[in-house]
């Protein structure tokens, strides 16, 4: 009998001992008629070669292990971010249940969101009931100060129009006549996360600055000098926006952070559960419109959140999530110079020690191949920083990254000698990834839990940067924004590095020569 | 916060009753009389536990229930280990139910297995416009190129499929055509029909009476049948149950012939309306073929319990009675040898756990079957009910589970059950991944009681042992203790500080 009560055995072990292990092998035996083993082998082998390779790019079809998720997820992510607002999401439930298990996964925290439940009978006669018991439902039961509003692919197919049945519902006394109900039409077949993250701000700006759904008069845009801070869909936003914060409060800066879910998402555990914590007042999102200029951390999750923003006579500018030394230099630059703020030599510190850091550690990085994937800025900013390490990208793949995107990285990997011979793959997906890997071999991937798979089957360590991360825990709280952010970056990269030195130098007398005491 | 600690029935019911009329009271009018239909306090002695279920979920109020398609493509076929199955439609729900449910099972992933992998046909808008028809045609061609070693392709549909008026079982039959037969299934289980994921079980059942069994009529077995054949149905293999489960089936003389669904393959589908008798853990999402492979098989069906050791026993023992002495005795035996390990884990466990107060909220079969794990550790379940359960599991749960003045909650809210746990305050939540944090925050231990937490086994004694000791870690954890801010607390906490 396996199992011992003074030492438990749990699924890890269990299932190794003889009476699983014979039982098994039993099963699949007899039972499963499996294909012999040597046809398996085979076929592991030629799923290795660039014959299997050239096979997988010739998809047009299928999709494989995507390296993204669909556009309602990004506009629950920003709804989340606004004071006491309920994400609510316009068709199936069912939905609403993935999105809320993604991120509790994911940030190991309750996401509260709720659907309008449509069913069959909505999709034959339309979801405006849906929507007028829905909304009356949550505004009595979760007392929001704001209902943010979207749609899952099957109230698009059917073309329900949220302006008017949100006007209806209020009509019928829903919610009060006043109360703030922005939308935004996010079709799961267009796009990606990051695009549901770009409508649905720009759904919640243009309810605060243009009128209110025609309900009120549009703001008159009176500049002011505070600047306007745009996140985009970012796993790391816990740590991220803390950390822009400390930094816009270190330069003294005038800010206003749109969508700060940086509360919400870190929540103590002290006896009481906050379904809402924090997050950008409704005030603050509507003055925003007075601000001197925007800046977008991502340039692709924001591609009409910021023309949009730009059109009200903000100046805007967009990064690509940066990371490093030379991305963060360029931020605070610009930040400095929009805000017409002096950078503290506190900064210009945080910046040696970042140097500091990487001239200490910058030897084992130095002409290690990476394979990165992601989405198409947080690439970006990996790809930039890793050639800032003296380590060669070669292959950048971004499963929403599109034309623009892989030109953009092309003209990152041509200007430095670390990019020479690298590419990027914009629309592939992990089954791409995973051809590649065998026939480049690149020494190290980065990219987030699925990545797992990728390293068991071809041996190439993962580094866990991404979205998103299930599988380790409160990484979501360190920043990589910033210099400091930069040094977290850089330290998750050594410490697998390391590792993985340990772990391939460690059989005694044979490889242990190498397994340095210090490195 | 004041919580009365009711002592006798009366009180618990009286305590009850007024909760659910507390949590009532702030709905609109309307909203408020169809949940009231939804929530009860259970009376001894009932032959249900008198609430409505299997009821569309009321628009706005935070139900924690999924879809057609999760019922289908995330527990039916999901973990059929040879087949891909297809999440045909946009990009997320196959996403999002990316190897999330920990359906174990042993294979050469993306050669012969693929279970945790994500198939998805990605729609785009112009194939909402022109339709999907072509696109999935040529998938299933790209599939059979790369992964030449698969067994069967599966066809989850989701919302839009239906919508747009794709034609998915011609294009499964003319590629089964093409492909010399292969097993091709398309299964409508958009995330729209029905009111839960109930619905999609349903739908993933008949499809595998329609497209498996129907097709496979009068085809050989791979074996020699023997007189002591079952197969195990509705065990999706969570962290191994089935695994756990199939162990003692084995060891009490019965030969199992398949896995339903968890470590399953297509042969072992085919080959289970050969078996003697069927064995059904997971009532709600495989009653449906079971049912159907006694009326058209002959098959037999029983329901059975491995939560817990005294569950455990009593369904070694009706499984048995179907045999004969031979497995008769091979259940004593079975039970015998357990004996010393489950005396032991209660030895040990018990007097941690003993008066703890439980709370479930979950799908399928457990909302009843674990309460007697618990209570063979001395615990009391006081709370319990079902995601997507229909009228005929509150029947099984009043006849044979719950006590009396259990609160019991169907499809219940995120506001209620926030209410309740606040207001019973018990010692355990058991519930999912989307509750686990609130009941987290509030101070109070939680289980997963889906994807076990991301341990297990939980089924069989093997399963028990780890039961246990998951209980006594979550209750137990020095972490509660800390959650009272010691500087904020009243006079009671300093009271005691300055002892």
């Amino acid at each position: 009998m396996p199992q011992d009560v003074e030492k438990v055995k749990d699924h890890f072990e269990l299932f190794r001992g003889e009476e699983y292990t014979t039982m098994l092998a039993n099963k699949r035996e007899q039972f499963e008629n499996t294909h012999p083993a040597a046809e398996i082998e085979r076929v592991t082998q030629w799923a290795k070669t660039e014959e299997y390779k050239d096979l997988n790019f010739k998809r047009e079809a299928l999709t494989i292990n995507p390296a993204k998720a669909c556009q309602p997820l990004g506009a629950v992510f920003v709804a989340v971010g606004f004071e006491g607002t309920i994400p609510f999401v316009h068709g199936s439930q069912g939905c609403v249940a993935y999105y809320r298990s993604h991120f509790s996964r994911h940030f190991k925290e309750p996401t509260s969101c709720v659907s309008s439940s449509m069913t069959e009978d909505a999709a034959v006669f339309g979801g405006l009931n849906n929507m007028i018991d829905g909304l009356a439902n949550t505004y009595s039961m979760y007392k929001p100060k704001m209902i943010a509003v979207s749609t899952t692919c099957m109230a698009e197919v059917i073309g329900d129009d949220l302006n008017a049945f949100i006007k209806t519902a209020k009509e019928k006394g829903s919610v009060p006549e006043e109360f703030d109900v922005p939308f935004a039409h996010t079709p799961a077949f267009v796009g990606s996360h990051i695009t549901g993250y770009d409508n649905a701000m720009k759904g919640v700006l243009e309810h605060f600055w243009d009128g209110k759904a025609k309900t009120v008069d549009k703001l008159v845009r009176v500049p002011n000098g505070k600047i306007n801070f745009l996140g985009g869909f970012d796993g790391y936003t816990v740590g991220n926006t803390r950390e822009v914060k400390r930094i816009f409060d270190l330069m003294k800066v005038e800010y206003t952070i749109l969508g700060d879910n940086s509360d919400v998402w870190d929540t103590p555990t002290d006896g009481e559960f906050r379904m809402y914590d924090g997050g950008t007042t409704l005030e603050d999102a509507a003055n925003a419109v007075h601000a001197k200029a925007t800046i977008s951390m991502q340039e692709y999750c924001t591609e009409k959140t910021l023309p949009f923003i730009a059109a009200h006579g903000q100046e805007t500018v967009a990064f690509n999530h940066p990371i490093g030394i030379e991305a963060t230099d360029k931020f605070v630059m610009e930040v400095a110079r929009l805000a017409g703020v002096t950078i503290p030599d506190a900064l210009a510190k945080e910046r040696g020690r970042l140097v500091d850091a990487i001239a200490d550690s910058n030897a084992h990085i130095h002409g290690k191949k990476f394979a990165i994937y992601g989405d198409p800025d947080l690439c970006y900013g990996l790809a930039q920083f890793v050639m800032e390490l003296g380590g060669e990208p070669v292959v950048v793949l971004s499963t929403n990254g599109g034309k623009a995107w892989e030109k953009k990285m092309q003209a990152l990997f041509d200007s430095s000698p670390f990019g020479v011979g690298c590419k990027a793959y914009p629309g592939k997906d992990l089954w791409h990834m995973r051809s590649l890997l065998f026939t480049e071999k690149p020494d190290f991937l980065i990219g987030n839990t699925y990545g797992k798979f990728l390293e068991r089957d071809t041996g190439v360590p993962l580094i866990r940067i991404g979205f998103p991360i299930f599988d380790r825990h409160h990484k979501h709280r360190y920043p990589l924004w910033g210099y400091q952010g930069a040094l977290n970056t850089l330290v998750t990269i050594l410490d697998r590095i390391f590792e993985h030195m340990d772990a391939t130098t460690n059989v005694a007398s044979k490889t242990d020569y190498s397994y340095d005491i210090i490195r | 916060m004041s919580v009365s600690t009711p002592t006798d029935i009366a009180e618990v019911k009286e305590r009850n009753r007024a909760l659910i009329q507390e949590v009532l009271s702030v709905y609109p009018e309307k909203t408020a009389k169809r949940r009231a239909k939804h929530l009860n306090v259970h009376e001894e002695g009932k032959s249900d536990c008198g609430v409505k279920s299997n009821i569309k979920s009321i628009p706005g109020v935070m139900t924690i229930r999924g879809c057609a398609y999760a019922g289908s493509k995330g527990v039916v076929w999901g973990p059929i280990k040879d087949m891909i199955h297809i999440s045909h439609g946009p990009v997320g729900c196959g996403q999002y139910s990316w190897a999330a449910r920990r359906n174990y099972y042993i294979g050469t992933t993306g050669i012969d297995t693929f279970v945790t992998m994500q198939f998805t046909s990605d729609f785009q808008e112009k194939d909402i416009v022109f339709g999907g028809d072509k696109k999935l045609a040529k998938l299933i061609d790209e599939i059979q190129e790369l992964f030449p070693l698969n067994k069967g392709i599966s066809v989850q549909s989701e919302c839009p499929i239906g919508l747009i008026g794709d034609d998915i079982e011609a294009v499964s039959k003319a590629k089964s055509k093409e492909y010399g037969g292969k097993t091709i299934v398309p299964v409508r289980c958009e995330g729209f029909r029905g009111v839960s994921q109930s619905l999609g079980h349903h739908i993933a059942n008949d499809a595998i009476r329609d497209w498996v069994f129907d097709k496979n009529e009068g085809k050989e077995l791979a074996f020699e049948p023997s007189p002591y054949d079952v197969a195990i149905i509705g065990d999706y293999n969570i962290g191994g149950d089935a695994w756990s489960s199939r162990i003692l089936l084995e060891e009490m003389g019965l030969r199992v012939i398949a896995q339903w669904s968890g470590d399953g393959t297509i042969a072992e589908l085919e080959a289970t309306p050969k078996a003697k008798l069927n064995v059904l853990h997971c009532y709600r999402s495989m009653n449906y073929i079971s049912r159907h492979m006694e009326e058209k098989y002959g098959v037999p069906w029983v329901e059975y319990n491995f939560f817990g050791p005294s569950k455990i026993e009593e369904s070694l023992r009706k499984i048995a009675s179907y045999f004969d002495e031979k497995i008769q005795a091979g259940a004593e035996a079975v039970i015998a040898k357990y004996k010393a390990l489950t005396d032991a884990v209660i030895a040990k466990y018990k007097p941690r756990l003993e008066g703890k107060k439980v709370m479930l909220y979950v799908g399928g079969l457990r909302p009843r079957h674990v309460i007697g794990a618990y209570e063979d550790l001395g615990m009391e379940v006081v709370g319990t009910g079902y995601e997507f359960g229909h009228n005929d599991d509150y029947q099984r749960t009043a006849q044979h589970y719950v006590k009396d003045g259990t609160l019991i909650y169907d499809d219940v809210t995120g506001y209620e059950f926030e209410k309740f746990v606040e207001k019973v305050q018990p010692d355990l939540v058991g519930s999912g991944i989307k509750e686990k944090y609130v009941f987290q925050k509030m101070g109070v231990p939680f289980r997963q009681m889906h994807s076990w937490d991301y341990s297990g086994p939980y089924h069989g004694y093997d399963g028990f042992a780890i039961f246990a000791r998951d209980m006594d870690m979550a209750i137990n954890s020095p972490v509660w203790k800390f959650t009272p801010t010691p500087w904020k607390q009243e006079g009671e906490f300093l009271a005691i500080a300055a002892e």
